[in-house]
């Protein structure tokens, strides 16, 4: 009859000593942090006696898995940002036109002029001089497309090109468009991941969010402002040659070239050649510095081909400007002095030191390949979220008083068996959530002290069940027997739909909400579990301890 | 002696008053229909785009004046209101400034919340803004829609379950339950004009939860009770497993309740809502578990021949038509 055998009692027991075991770092929230935090620089590299001392606050060989604070408790900056992936269609095409005007004019004789058109900056236009030979132009257009290298577009090519009069018009494939979304999200993931490291807060959450988003949460940063900041400029740089200055915004540019206005001076504009001499992507190390003057500034460093491609022009261009281009905008259109070999300069404009330190930075991480647009920003300060805990604290503490207050009230001794249940439950609860570095939020809060009060939603079930066995079964352990099999479906049926809510929640919600359907999820679990196993337990032993002639439930 | 808020062997007649409580119910769910489209949901950022911005001062809350120095900006519809908890002392004013999304940006800029918070630090200059959230309209179309598949994707998944495990009469009965206490709880939120976020929507989904696991737990007394008890009237039948339950129902709503109370005194006011909205929903889950979900069942009937092999045996599709 009532009995368990001992291997389950031992894995019951096991159970809950695992439990206390991962969930007691979490009583030294802060000691164990400065331990993490310690270990991490050491693994890093880094170490002083300092930070040796702060690591040994913890021992190793305990658990040091801790329950993630969500932002709402932590206080920091959430930013959910859209890679305007359109934007490297248009470099894209950019980038092929040299190409396709260098095979069209090996056919100039029948072709004609090749001229490129303005337009969409997502397509490329090319006009040849004799219309009548658009379908030769179209041929040799079609020879530069290459095949897709992505697993969903295979056997396409990466441009599609069509004729419209005089105009060849190439644009990029739906297969490629595709492709090359995928990859501009993915390293725009990648140097917003590195910026932010850069900058070195700790544990930030960037991920990818559907399609073309990005979501970034910095725990403990001031505001949303200053992660925008950083990770919000796309840091282009490019060295181009200067054609001329003009005061005139509206000036023509001539073919190949733009125009484009400087950072500091206001209503100076700057006539480039488009192609740039380097780029950005060819740096190796950018450092914040000093020029000559005092000034603060940025020094940097080509690898290898940027270094040739620098040292080369720069021979070539004695006396002539060139202009260093971040973004869109000219910082400075120095005069080459002298031939620089060893492919390292200096950037100067009028910038402060902490601006020089941020372009050092960013510069460093490397450019994004689009912009960022930012849908949804929330910054919540760290005094904010402190309350929050405090508060949360309090009214669990308060909310499992009153009911364990009503429980013994109500079931006796039977009732303090489900006490212990509910603080293994607990101890489960957040034993679960460090072991899976899952997130605390204000609605988690929220959904453990809700599993406070169904967690005992099924011991209630149960003991009532036992109840009215009582009354007709054959002596007490058979009721509690009964009580336990016939409560079973309804505490299995009621639990698998609370948690169908949950996994539902859980799959649409996000941020707080998510935390709250992670505790609202374990709990339920936990406390099936508490119900079934550690109720029915500590039952069984205090009847083979006392072997009561009737019992009172 | 024990503490025994039911007593045992009630005879209770849930089904005397299913005129009055089952018309009470369909009066409330088309008064929050109207309420839900003449008084409309008072939709936070997240449903609507825009910007909120706490502000913390050691003076009174000055609503006009914090309003005044706003103008100016020309934001458009601009929102605030004072927010009270008791845990705040005396130096302690915090008040809610909500700002519309702006035309043609994404999230309201940077260059706005700045002037804002500029010029509500001329009223109060010990004014802080411990958090400033900012949804795009863009984001928070999706977020509506999301938030509608998941409430109408929890409904059709517990749908099914129950119609699994139970007749499909139960399933019917619970889920009426369910509709029942969202629309109704919707309906408060308009007449109330309390703030409508994504966390309410978590707690409607919670209510949704935990109305179902009440249901549940009358509908497992009843299936259980209708193999025992084979010629019982089902009136007769429905009302005997609801007063078995009743102690367990009241017990468990009990102690859910008194944990959520605590929340809802000293949780702080940044829950408030959300922890209100899953407090009145175990209410009317409890209330919608006895006298919504019963009735439907006692209406639509359930076949009763256990025993006899049902020639179109196997499906339950076939007894829609039964």
């Amino acid at each position: 009859m009532m009995h368990i055998p001992t291997w389950r009692r031992v894995m019951i027991w096991l159970v809950c000593l695992a439990g206390l075991v991962f969930a007691a770092p979490n009583l030294f929230y802060e000691r164990v942090e400065t331990a993490n935090d310690a270990r991490a620089l050491i693994e890093s590299g880094r170490s002083d006696a300092e930070i040796e001392a702060q690591a040994a606050l913890w021992p190793e060989w305990l658990p040091s898995g801790l329950v993630n604070l969500g932002l709402d408790l932590r206080g920091g900056a959430h930013l959910l940002a859209e890679v305007q992936v359109e934007e490297v269609y248009a470099a894209r095409m950019d980038g092929l036109w040299p190409e396709l005007r260098d095979t069209l004019a090996a056919e100039r004789d029948t072709l004609g002029f090749v001229t490129r058109e303005e337009g969409d900056p997502s397509e490329l236009r090319v006009r040849i001089s004799n219309a009548d030979q658009i379908d030769r132009a179209l041929e040799l257009a079609r020879g530069l497309a290459r095949p897709v290298t992505s697993l969903t577009g295979a056997g396409a090519t990466d441009i599609d090109v069509r004729a419209q009069g005089a105009e060849l018009v190439v644009t990029l494939s739906e297969a490629e468009r595709l492709a090359t979304d995928d990859r501009t999200v993915r390293q725009a993931l990648e140097i917003v991941r590195r910026r932010i490291d850069e900058v070195g807060t700790r544990e930030p959450t960037i991920q990818r969010q559907g399609e073309d988003r990005i979501l970034i949460e910095v725990p403990g940063v001031g505001s949303a402002e200053e992660v925008k900041d950083i990770i919000g400029t796309t840091a282009q740089l490019t060295f181009q040659p200067v054609v001329s200055r003009t005061g005139d915004a509206e000036e023509a540019p001539g073919p190949n070239n733009e125009i484009l206005p400087s950072l500091d001076e206001q209503g100076v504009y700057y006539i480039l050649e488009r192609a740039p001499v380097v780029t950005g992507e060819e740096l190796v190390d950018a450092q914040p510095a000093f020029d000559q003057n005092g000034r603060p500034a940025v020094n940097f460093r080509f690898n290898p081909s940027g270094a040739r491609a620098f040292g080369d022009y720069t021979a070539e261009n004695i006396g002539s400007p060139f202009a260093i281009v971040l973004d869109q905008e000219v910082i400075s259109a120095p005069v080459i002095q002298s031939h620089i070999p060893g492919g390292s300069g200096i950037i100067t404009g009028n910038f402060t030191v902490e601006e020089s330190t941020q372009l050092a930075v960013l510069l460093r991480a490397g450019a994004l390949p689009a912009g960022l647009t930012f849908l949804e920003e929330r910054t919540i300060g760290p005094e904010l979220g402190a309350d929050s805990i405090e508060a949360g604290k309090l009214a669990a503490m308060v909310g499992a008083g009153l009911v364990i207050a009503l429980m013994i009230a109500s079931y006796g001794i039977f009732g303090v068996f489900a006490t212990v249940a509910l603080t293994f439950n607990m101890v489960l609860i957040f034993a679960a959530l460090s072991m899976l570095g899952a997130t605390l939020t204000l609605p988690g809060i929220a959904g453990i002290v809700l599993t406070v009060g169904m967690a005992v939603d099924a011991n209630v079930l149960v003991y009532e069940r036992i109840r009215e066995e009582l009354k007709t079964a054959r002596g007490p352990a058979r009721a509690i027997d009964l009580g336990y099999e016939k409560a079973l479906s309804a505490i299995l049926d009621g639990n698998v739909t609370t948690l169908i809510t949950a996994a539902i929640l859980f799959m649409v919600g996000s941020g707080p909400v998510r935390g709250f359907a992670v505790t609202l999820g374990l709990g339920i679990l936990t406390s099936v579990f508490t119900a079934i196993f550690v109720t029915r337990l500590l039952i069984v032993m205090w009847f083979e301890r006392r072997r009561p002639k009737t019992i009172e439930v | 002696m024990r503490l025994r808020i039911v007593p045992e062997n009630t005879k209770i007649d849930f089904f005397r008053a299913a005129r009055i409580t089952f018309g009470a119910s369909i009066v409330a769910m088309v008064l929050s229909i109207a309420a839900f489209f003449a008084l409309g949901l008072n939709f936070g950022i997240d449903f609507q785009g825009g910007t909120t911005i706490r502000t913390e001062a050691e003076q009174p809350v000055d609503v006009g004046a914090y309003r005044e120095a706003i103008a100016p900006l020309g934001l458009g519809d601009v929102v605030i209101t004072e927010v009270f908890d008791p845990s705040f002392g005396d130096d302690r004013n915090v008040a809610s400034v909500r700002i519309q999304a702006q035309e043609g940006a994404e999230s309201v800029t940077a260059e706005t919340i700045s002037a804002v918070q500029g010029a509500l630090s001329e009223v109060d200059p010990s004014i802080t803004f411990p958090s400033v959230e900012s949804v795009g309209p863009k984001v928070s179309g999706e977020l509506i829609q999301s938030a509608v598949y998941a409430v109408l994707g929890s409904l059709a998944a517990i749908l099914f379950y129950i119609w699994l495990r139970f007749e499909w009469q139960f399933a019917i009965g619970a889920i009426a339950a369910l509709v029942h206490d969202v629309v109704v709880t919707i309906g408060l939120f308009a007449v109330l004009q309390i703030k409508f976020d994504l966390a309410i929507i978590a707690a409607l989904l919670t209510i949704v939860g935990y109305s179902i696991n009440d249901t549940v737990v009358v509908f497992d007394r009843a299936r259980e009770n209708l193999r025992k008890y084979k010629t019982m009237p089902l009136r007769d039948l429905l009302n005997l497993s609801a007063n078995e339950t009743l102690s367990r129902t009241v017990m468990t709503s009990g102690t859910t309740l008194l944990a959520l109370l605590a929340l809802l005194v000293l949780g702080g006011d940044v829950i408030r809502g959300f922890v209100f909205a899953i407090f009145w929903g175990i209410i009317i889950g409890t209330y919608s578990s006895i006298y919504v979900a019963k009735n439907i069942v006692l209406m639509l009937g359930v076949k009763r021949d256990w025993d006899k092999k049902d020639p179109k045996a196997g499906t339950q599709f076939a007894d829609i038509d039964a």
